[in-house]
């Protein structure tokens, strides 16, 4: 879990961001917020494709308490890396990280 | 971040892989894929022997070297012994997997899928009797050094 250092406010809600500004606690998040956060970076509608991605991202990540490499979502959400660059363009992985209101991943792969 | 100069953020990257060992081809091949992670348009350009890489019958069947880095520390005698590059290639292979870095070829299709571009050098390819059916797919073209500068108008030119 990475450390708060601010808030920021989303649909009403001031919720605690991290230095990256992507979000702290977990169960702050909800498809509401990601909706929100997407359209920051750029992606006015998330689709269940996207959903796919973000959720599976969530699971890993509280399994293992860091993002799912590349290689490793895509061998298992059911979207590939083509269709993944496409979903998340300009810096992927740390798109929807920060969408799935997870912290940047740690991987270099 | 501590402190914002401003710098430009790093756009586009020609990454040239030179060297045939797996140490010599994956440092290129994961600064690639880094690049493509992180939105930076990348080219890919192997030359000399770091085309091992792309040439499909060697690409699965690159080795670390034993001999001549004083890295390994291992006596060149030992380094030398019939099997000791397969078994050093083998533990390294198997300490990547652990970390989730492919092997090279699901790596080149995974950068290639990614967005980068990936050629290989004309004069080498003329100069080790190659043609362009002898690369993996992923090979978008054989292009000499002069179009390789061309297409990395804009980018850090990056030399492993």
């Amino acid at each position: 879990m990475s450390t708060a250092v601010g808030v920021k406010e989303i649909l009403g809600k001031n919720l605690a961001i991290d230095a990256d500004s992507n979000l702290v606690n977990l169960s702050d998040w909800n498809e509401e917020i990601a909706k929100e956060l997407a359209k920051e970076e750029g992606i006015n509608e998330l689709t269940e494709k996207h959903f796919q991605v973000i959720n599976y991202m969530r699971k890993v990540f509280s399994e293992t308490g860091d993002a799912p490499s590349i290689r490793k979502l895509t061998k298992d959400s059911g979207v590939d890396t083509k269709e993944f660059y496409e979903l998340f363009p300009k810096g992927p992985a740390k798109k929807a990280a920060r969408i799935a209101g997870l912290p940047k991943p740690k991987g270099c792969i | 971040m501590l402190e914002d100069k401003n710098y430009e953020p790093i756009r586009k990257v020609s990454i040239i892989i030179s060297k045939g060992s797996l140490e010599g081809v994956y440092p290129g091949l994961i600064m690639a894929n880094g690049a493509r992670m992180e939105g930076i348009e990348a080219n890919l350009f192997f030359t000399f022997f770091g085309m091992e890489a792309i040439i499909n019958k060697k690409m699965d069947r690159l080795k670390v070297a034993t001999v001549g880095n004083p890295a390994m520390h291992m006596p060149t005698i030992i380094g030398s012994i019939p099997g000791m590059s397969a078994l050093a290639t083998h533990m390294m292979s198997k300490e990547m997997e652990k970390i989730d870095i492919p092997p090279v070829r699901e790596f080149i299709e995974m950068i290639h899928d990614a967005g980068c571009n990936i050629y290989a050098c004309k004069a080498s390819v003329d100069m080790f009797h190659l043609k362009k059916e002898n690369f993996c797919a992923q090979v978008d073209e054989v292009i000499t050094v002069g179009e390789f500068y061309e297409k990395s108008a804009g980018a850090n030119i990056i030399f492993t």
